[in-house]
């Protein structure tokens, strides 16, 4: 269907991998970087497309400096012109992660599709409300041709919004069948 | 010989006489006289340690009267003030024995030097913040993740920002007359480079004739300036304000000779000060109270 490489990332296994202790909060800059760097390694070898999942179910504490340097900066780093084409989704995102993940992305203006533990799949970070209602109908609906967005949203933006949905990540669309996914369902298609 | 008299009532309140005085003293010789002390808070406990290790720093011998009164002997002894005072503070007088690990402390005095330490002390809170904050305080029993958010940010900023010692204690009290209700008591201090220092180099010019440790706290409290480019940075502070606002709660921070206040109704602390006598590092105190 697609040339995506899924990559599922447990970040509580990863922290207590990563960093020299053996550590099931996930606090303090340092540690944030040393995860990150952790993740990156694991995607090096993903290719030019790939989606990874960002397991957070076993973290109990997230700080914002983590947070910052877990998602935020994660998410920067691919969001660079000459960088791969990555696609990542948040998992197991619960209240106890949620402030500090949407402080962290709004600082920097960015969004991620976040999936709660219990499931429910969201938005996080900062999105206009209409961008948010297009990418929901995909999640919903998807996939889906661009027909199939114009019918709900006639207005002449769409094209402008799908563009922008996938700059940031949060869309794909295939460059074999032109159908445009949700991050979700490419993860419950592919892992 | 210098001698100060430790304020009989040592708390967040009576800590800028013991810091105040600790910036100014000539170092020889120099005796913290704490043998009427009949209380005693986190703040307080961090405080002493804050103004020895100061004067140590600059090549002093401190020395400390221990109180008379067996509870406050008792009390510093549980809340491990001891095994932080012995490496500063020549001390006069006979140190109870410890006689059990298990104790009513929230967090016992923690020595911040690494991050390691900061993971130290969040997984140590993790052991007892949930039953107080939950028994004491009313808070939702999710409420320890945003704690030990607060105490992991204000932790970290000795290690990113200060470059030098600091420590962080907690305790519960019971405000029956001050408040009517219980407190949370968090205290962090360091004699590290302080905020204007830490600011200087970024951030100084902006501000010209005006910059001073009261425009560099305002600088970083207020409006989330970092000494670092990188625009994630210098959100700890902002975030801790909020959460504490949330809780209705008070925090303050001392630095050089400037203090800086997020003040609730029931607290009658003014918002800023200026002009206290210099101590290095950064002071910080926040009170969270039960929930009405």
């Amino acid at each position: 269907m697609m040339d995506l490489t899924p990559v599922t990332i447990d970040v509580g296994v990863l922290v207590s991998k990563t960093v020299t202790s053996l550590h099931s909060h996930l606090v303090t800059r340092p540690t944030g970087r040393a995860v990150r760097l952790a993740i990156e390694a694991q995607m090096a070898g993903s290719g030019a497309q790939s989606l990874s999942v960002i397991d957070l179910s076993d973290v109990t504490i997230l700080d914002f400096s983590c947070a910052d340097e877990v998602i935020a900066k994660l998410l920067q780093g691919y969001l660079e012109p000459d960088s791969p084409e990555a696609f990542f989704m948040f998992r197991g995102v619960g209240e106890s992660h949620r402030d500090q993940i949407q402080v962290v992305l709004e600082r920097q203006e960015l969004v991620a599709v976040a999936e709660s533990d219990t499931g429910v799949r969201e938005l996080l970070g900062v999105i206009e409300a209409y961008d948010a209602r297009v990418w929901q109908l995909l999640e919903t609906e998807g996939p889906l041709v661009r027909e199939d967005f114009e019918r709900v949203f006639p207005e002449p933006s769409l094209d402008d919004v799908l563009e922008r949905l996938q700059k940031r990540r949060i869309v794909f669309q295939s460059s074999i069948s032109g159908q445009y996914h949700a991050l979700s369902q490419l993860v419950d298609d592919t892992l | 010989m210098n001698v100060f008299s430790v304020p009989t009532e040592l708390d967040h309140q009576a800590v800028d006489q013991v810091l105040d005085t600790a910036g100014q003293m000539e170092i020889e010789r120099m005796l913290f006289d704490a043998r009427h002390v009949r209380w005693i808070d986190p703040n307080g406990m961090v405080a002493l340690l804050a103004a020895g290790a100061e004067l140590k720093k600059q090549g002093g011998s401190p020395r400390l009267q221990l109180p008379d009164n067996s509870d406050v002997l008792g009390y510093l002894s549980r809340m491990g003030f001891f095994r932080q005072a012995n490496g500063i503070f020549e001390l006069l007088g006979r140190v109870p024995k410890r006689v059990s690990r298990l104790s009513d402390v929230l967090l016992e005095i923690t020595s911040i030097t690494a991050n390691a330490d900061v993971h130290t002390v969040i997984d140590d809170v993790q052991k007892r913040a949930g039953h107080v904050l939950a028994s004491r305080l009313g808070y939702p029993a999710t409420s320890v993740v945003q704690f030990s958010v607060i105490l992991s940010e204000v932790c970290q900023n000795i290690v990113e920002h200060a470059e030098g010692p600091g420590w962080v204690a907690v305790q519960a009290y019971n405000w029956t007359k001050r408040l009517g209700r219980y407190v949370v008591v968090i205290s962090v201090m360091d004699i590290g480079r302080g905020f204007r220092d830490s600011l200087n180099d970024e951030h100084s010019a902006r501000y010209g004739d005006r910059w001073g440790d009261s425009t560099a706290l305002e600088a970083a409290f207020l409006h989330g300036l970092t000494r670092f480019p990188d625009s994630g940075r210098g959100q700890g502070i902002q975030q801790i304000r909020r959460q504490v606002q949330r809780w209705d709660g008070s925090i303050t921070i001392r630095s050089g000779t400037a203090r800086i206040a997020q003040v609730p109704e029931w607290d009658i602390t003014d918002p800023v000060v200026d002009g206290l006598k210099s101590f290095p590092g950064a002071q910080i105190s926040i009170i969270l109270p039960a929930v009405k």
